[in-house]
């Protein structure tokens, strides 16, 4: 394995396992959110049995450094090609129709979901799995106080959504941010067993419409309870 | 038969008088060229036009050889796509009747950091040559001509392997991926060796030594957007592009 990580495919496959990692992820987070949808005391139940508990932080450690191997690789990648692309451009380029949209702006559409992801932790991590590990549960609390809520804040992830989907524009900015995660992850899921090598002529249309097809599951399902929280 | 007709076009050609120089786009007018013409007579005819007026930057220099779309040598950007507007051809194989009296044609070389411009149309594509030299061939002797029934190979594996030497290593793959890869070309030549009995014992040998040098010389990484693939003269899948990740992940694995 020597020099496997420096080259071109090595870097590639660590994007591929690490993005497969984060959608494993949001697989797993989708099905608790969906819960939320039936039984508000039945979140508030799977948010406490993942607050502070060493499981959750280990979990969260791993989930961490997936995300900074997917972010880090991301942008050397994308130096990289932008060096070798050259600084000269075409007059104009009219590529066929076959190319998805999505593949040529991976890292647009990354950094769109990564600022949505630093507005979804600053509203829902950092105030319940960070607050109980940083020990400031109190302050949270007084802040849902004079939203009208009462309860443990830190585990009524309920609470939480009803709070903030109650904002029109809240509400649009996240289902814009799913939109991005779609079109990243539609392109990304596929793109992954390719550079994994787990693909061939027969498999990569089975693979483009397993991905669409996962893809939309996922965001449809964040998307809905989203929406759901709104209308509660 | 197609109704012979004489265009009357403006080209948009790029001039760059050498590696160093400051390019530009230059116009000129070129008038009654028959639809029958080949895209590469088209330019003989400007060129001829060009000597003839004594044009202060001279004929338009561009790389041909055998104008029946194998050897490789032929490129050009034409319109905003490589080798033109038609699917599935090189330039040399480009006709006129694809075009309309009064067009206007851009023509550019390949615009891609492994191919450095020589003189105007001109690219130096010698990066594909060093990555063939790395590994691209079987280095033991074979012999002579076998008899064609003395080692069996299925008939998926030789359509594959005679699929991926369809590559003619012109560099349109390069020169259309936004990130300058040559991972199209290199997983064809890793391809038609891996898929073969007499290639296959190298086979992990030559994707280590072929992705080495390919990264050493600057290209790009494959972010499977699949120009390349849409963009071949030779329609050579992007399957080929997974076979190599393939073979390279295996070989540094069993290392």
């Amino acid at each position: 394995m020597k020099g496997f990580f420096k080259s071109s495919i090595g870097k590639k496959t660590v994007m591929s396992v690490s993005g497969l990692f984060l959608i494993l992820f949001l697989l797993f987070h989708l099905c608790m959110n969906m819960a939320a949808v039936f039984s508000a005391e039945g979140y508030n139940m799977v948010c406490e049995f993942l607050g502070s508990n060493w499981y959750a932080v280990a979990g969260t450690m791993v989930l961490a450094a997936g995300f900074l191997f997917h972010i880090i690789y991301a942008f050397v990648l994308s130096i990289q090609n932008r060096k070798a692309r050259g600084n000269d451009r075409y007059d104009n380029q009219n590529l066929p129709k076959g190319v998805e949209w999505s593949s040529k702006n991976m890292l647009v559409l990354g950094i769109i979901v990564l600022c949505g992801l630093g507005l979804h932790f600053a509203q829902f991590w950092a105030k319940m799995m960070f607050a109980e590990l940083a020990g400031c549960e109190e302050a949270v609390e007084g802040f849902v106080a004079t939203a009208g809520y009462e309860g443990r804040a830190a585990v009524d992830g309920a609470a939480w959504i009803k709070y903030y989907f109650h904002n029109p524009v809240i509400l649009v900015i996240y289902l814009v941010w799913f939109a991005a995660l779609w079109f990243h992850l539609n392109h990304g899921f596929w793109s992954a067993f390719h550079t994994l090598g787990a693909s061939n002529s027969k498999w990569i249309p089975r693979l483009k419409c397993i991905s669409t097809v996962f893809t939309t599951i996922i965001c449809l399902g964040f998307a809905v309870v989203a929406i759901c929280g709104a209308l509660s | 038969m197609a109704e012979h007709k004489g265009l009357n076009l403006t080209l948009k050609v790029w001039r760059q008088a050498n590696r160093q120089a400051q390019g530009r786009f230059v116009e000129y007018k070129v008038e009654n060229i028959s639809t029958e013409a080949s895209f590469l007579e088209m330019m003989d005819i400007l060129n001829e036009q060009l000597i003839n007026t004594a044009d202060p930057d001279g004929p338009v220099a561009f790389d041909h050889d055998c104008r029946e779309g194998i050897c490789g040598m032929c490129s050009l950007f034409i319109n905003g796509r490589g080798h033109g507007p038609d699917d599935q051809i090189t330039t040399c194989q480009l006709h006129m009747r694809k075009f309309k009296d009064g067009d206007k044609i851009t023509i550019e070389p390949w615009r891609s950091g492994g191919f450095p411009i020589i003189k105007d149309l001109m690219v130096d594509r010698t990066a594909y040559d060093k990555i063939m030299q790395a590994g691209g061939f079987v280095s033991v002797s074979t012999g002579g001509v076998p008899d064609a029934n003395a080692i069996p190979i299925s008939k998926i594996d030789a359509d594959e392997a005679m699929d991926a030497a369809a590559c003619i290593g012109c560099g349109c793959c390069a020169a259309t991926c936004k990130n300058g890869s040559a991972m199209l070309f290199v997983s064809a030549k890793v391809s038609q060796l891996a898929l073969l009995p007499q290639g296959k014992i190298e086979a992990a040998r030559r994707a280590k030594a072929m992705v080495a040098k390919m990264d050493e010389l600057g290209f790009g990484n494959c972010t499977n957007t699949g120009a390349c693939e849409l963009e071949c003269p030779k329609s050579v899948s992007i399957s080929h592009i997974a076979r190599l990740n393939r073979e390279y992940i295996i070989a540094n694995i069993k290392d």
